[in-house]
């Protein structure tokens, strides 16, 4: 029975289009997160140059309003949300002890839909001008009255298609974790970065929605005439404010959540200590994830919604102070009398403490809503936000990569070269946006292209542009790492760091095809740990070797979504004249939308209508191959 | 994982198929949690119409516009819909799928009512009315919100008719009982927030105004 399939197996660039191995799919996620996050950091480049002195001319407004809008919208949701599916894809499965993921199939789709949608709104460079309403793209900015080009169209229709993405694998971790963790493994077991990709997942299951619908309130504006936020036939702008809000700041936390997992990974591994208040953790995560869904509104605190509305959620946002500091305490404490060892991952880490605290502190001073009457709008916000999210979210991304690369790929990153590349990003980082606290302080405005000389804004300018090449710099040095780890051989010890806790340490680097030959018994939190401090040099295993089934590698991904790239190109020009019939015809018409839509969903039909047996790797086989894996 | 290769004999169908392999388990779980953001997406639509229910600009306002008879009936075919799927479910517990498919039949013949009476609606008011997407924001509201259901219907309609040909081709085993499972979840689901337009959107604008 166990051939009784055959599967076509992939060679070469096919195999990468139509894998539906969460290994492939992390690498995958990774090289597109990290050409995406190249193109939002070159994008913040060309920001910094033109405020680099006052009155400069490097770029025009619109083309600041361009960049600084594709600058925030590439960054959030096409820069570090893929690298954060990145760590989530490579570790997840391996840390609870599966062989995949709940649905392998949705996992492949999560990724192309993610990729197709960043591309289309990158395409808006060429197509007739990018996006100029700002990441948050408030109406009436972002209608049609204003926002002549189809830049907002690429924003709504890519995001649109972008987030669909996300949303798949939010469900998909969701179920993956719910039920197939190894034996053994409860709840109060699991490692605290599956912890955190947990209530990450269930957050963007309930958050991104909002914004689906948000975004096609804004489509149906634009393109359909419809009137939700046009004021003159009764609509109402300060109802996409919510919308986005109530998608947005949930967002922010789906951000930060994993990172504070990979922290509390990296910090307890080099600590050689198990996590300190391990449950008071698992707690904090919940309570910081269910309040992310109450302060909305204090993004909004100016736009007048009365002093009762703006005392509650100035309040309910104060409150995330303290599940936010039971975590840093938390890591200190595990720091605390610990046998630590200062790797690249633990420096990042160690690093992300004190920075993530500054960025909390302005958020609690932000929360105030008298005193955000002041700082509305200033660089300030931009310094809070900078703080949390370069000085937290991506500090933990590096320190994710440098803990699981040896995981990855097999290879490990040079030790010189990260710390080099550490201690320049971070140094470039505070140079940037610390003094933007003080900018914001007295009185530069977000969002301007220029300033007058004289105000006391020319000297901090040009430190924060001097600071943001730093950190550019600091990013080449990990690509120059990156490139030099390649030329190593493949296939280093499976627990390199050699205090690895958790189960992913318990096998090769880079794992084999199946994870686990046999499902690993779990007896206890931080499962390895416990069996190499019982004497065993590895996991018990719950299963006999038995034939082990694989699903089929298939191209039906990728052609679904490059059917909703077609039907969204297509929708997008529905009203344009192209001064030419049979263009005109076929975009007017809906001609494209439905064949993009009818490519999409006639891929669905055949993945309903062919079922997936899937294959199988025999046990003489599984033998075979731990001798070529490595 | 377990099972993979499900070819029992007739009769030898586990009493929940559905539930019956991991795989089978995990798209139950899925598709629950599919539904939890379904929940939000349809939330938040409510909330925009509840927030622009009122603004009519120079267009009609609900209560000139709805007549409750024709809604009420369309809301009694999609209650009684959501039953005879119960049944399906019934007889697929059963192993009957001769009877399983005569009832997902009938709730696709009632979905097809259902969606016939909304586009007649629909029609009603664009062609005689002259009241269409762009006349106000409450148009632009109720368009999308109801709209977006009758796309729910229409997608739940193909997707049920596939699976009775399926349910023919390849019989009822542990592979089609999942996928039948889940689409008479998703139909209960359109089912609940039918009634929740039929409450918000038609009596709150009738008798409220």
């Amino acid at each position: 029975m166990a051939h009784a399939h055959t599967v076509k197996r992939h060679k070469g660039l096919m195999d990468w289009l139509t894998t539906v191995d969460h290994k492939k799919i992390a690498i995958l996620y990774l090289i597109a997160g990290g050409f995406f996050f190249g193109i939002g950091g070159i994008e913040a480049l060309l920001i910094r140059v033109q405020l680099a002195k006052p009155m400069n001319d490097f770029v025009t407004a619109q083309q600041f309003n361009e960049l600084i809008t594709m600058h925030g919208t590439t960054m959030i949701f096409l820069g570090v949300m893929p690298v954060i599916f990145a760590l989530m894809n490579a570790v997840i499965p391996l840390q609870i002890g599966a062989r995949d993921v709940a649905f392998p199939f949705l996992n492949s789709l999560g990724f192309w839909t993610f990729l197709f949608g960043g591309l289309l709104l990158n395409l808006s460079w060429i197509l007739g001008g990018a996006p100029d309403a700002g990441w948050t793209s408030y109406t009436p900015l972002s209608s049609t009255t204003y926002s002549l080009t189809h830049g907002v169209d690429f924003y709504t229709i890519g995001l649109q298609i972008a987030g669909l993405g996300t949303l798949i694998g939010g469900i998909n971790f969701l179920a993956t974790i719910i039920t197939m963790r190894a034996p053994g493994m409860s709840f109060m077991r699991m490692p605290m970065f599956t912890w955190t990709t947990f209530v990450t997942s269930t957050m963007i299951l309930f958050a991104f929605p909002a914004i689906t619908v948000g975004l096609v309130l804004l489509t149906f504006d634009r393109i359909l005439g419809a009137n939700f936020f046009d004021v003159a036939q009764g609509g109402n702008p300060v109802l996409w404010q919510h919308i986005f809000w109530i998608f947005g700041h949930p967002e922010v936390y789906i951000l930060i959540l994993p990172a504070f997992g990979v922290i509390s990974e990296v910090v307890s591994t080099f600590s050689r200590k198990r996590l300190f208040g391990y449950s008071s953790m698992v707690f904090a995560t919940i309570l910081i994830a269910f309040l992310g869904f109450m302060v909305w509104a204090h993004h909004m605190f100016t736009t007048g919604m009365g002093p009762v509305a703006n005392a509650l959620f100035s309040i309910a946002t104060m409150l995330i102070a303290v599940p936010t500091g039971i975590k840093i305490f938390n890591w200190l404490f595990t720091m605390w009398g610990g046998q630590i060892r200062f790797t690249t991952a633990n420096l990042f880490a160690s690093g992300f403490i004190p920075t993530f605290v500054m960025g909390g502190v302005t958020g609690v001073m932000l929360a105030s809503a008298p005193a955000d009457y002041q700082y509305h709008d200033t660089y300030f916000v931009v310094a809070h936000f900078h703080y949390v999210i370069v000085g937290g979210l991506v500090l933990g991304l590096f320190a994710g990569l440098h803990y699981w690369w040896p995981k990855m790929f097999g290879r490990v990153l040079n030790e010189k070269l990260g710390k080099v590349e550490f201690w320049t990003f971070i140094i470039g980082f505070h140079m940037t946006f610390f003094v933007q606290h003080f900018l914001g302080l007295i009185g530069m405005q977000r969002r301007v292209f220029t300033y007058l000389p004289n105000q006391g804004f020319d000297t901090m300018n040009l430190v924060s542009t001097i600071g943001a090449f730093l950190m550019g710099v600091g990013v080449i040095i990990f690509l120059v790492n990156v490139v030099l780890s390649f030329r190593q051989p493949k296939g280093v010890a499976g627990d390199v760091w050699e205090d690895g806790r958790t189960l992913e340490w318990a096998i090769a680097s880079p794992p084999p095809e199946y994870n686990f030959k046999q499902t690993p018994l779990v007896r206890g939190i931080d499962a390895f740990w416990k069996e190499k401090m019982a004497g065993n040099k590895e996991m018990t295993p719950a299963e006999p070797v038995g034939p082990i089934h694989m699903p089929s590698p298939t191209i039906l991904p990728f052609m679904m979504s490059v059917g909703l790239f077609i039907a969204g190109l297509g929708f997008m020009f529905t009203n344009d004249d192209f001064g030419n019939s049979v263009l005109n015809f076929l975009f007017g018409k809906y001609i494209i939308t439905g064949l993009g839509l009818a490519i999409t969903f006639g891929c669905m039909l055949l993945r309903s209508l062919f079922d997936d047996h899937g294959w199988h790797i025999d046990p003489d086989e599984l033998n075979d191959k731990e001798v070529k894996a490595s | 994982m377990s099972t993979p290769h499900p070819q029992q004999a007739a009769g030898a169908l586990p009493h929940e198929p559905e539930k019956a392999t991991l795989e089978g388990r995990n798209k139950v779980l899925g598709f629950w949690l599919f539904l939890g953001g379904e929940s939000v997406l349809f939330g938040t639509l409510f909330a925009t119409f509840l927030t622009l229910r009122n603004q009519v600009a120079d267009g009609p306002s609900a209560s000139e516009l709805f007549s409750l008879p024709m809604t009420a009936a369309a809301t009694f075919i999609l209650l009684v819909s959501s039953l005879t799927s119960v049944f399906a479910i019934q007889a697929m517990h059963r192993g009957n799928r001769t009877s399983l498919a005569r009832w997902l039949g009938v709730t696709v013949v009632l979905g097809l009512a259902f969606l016939i009476l909304e586009i007649y609606e629909f029609a009603e008011y664009i062609i005689h009315d002259g009241y269409g997407m762009t006349t106000s924001a409450f148009s632009s509201a109720f368009y999308t919100l109801v709209g977006f259901h009758g796309a729910h219907v229409l997608f739940g309609i193909l997707w049920i008719s596939i699976l009775i040909g399926q349910l023919f081709k390849k019989g009822l085993t542990v592979v089609t009982a999942p996928k039948i499972y889940v689409s008479a979840m998703y139909w209960h689901f359109i089912d609940v927030v039918w009634v929740f337009i039929f409450t918000v959107v038609y009596l709150l604008g009738k008798v409220v105004g």
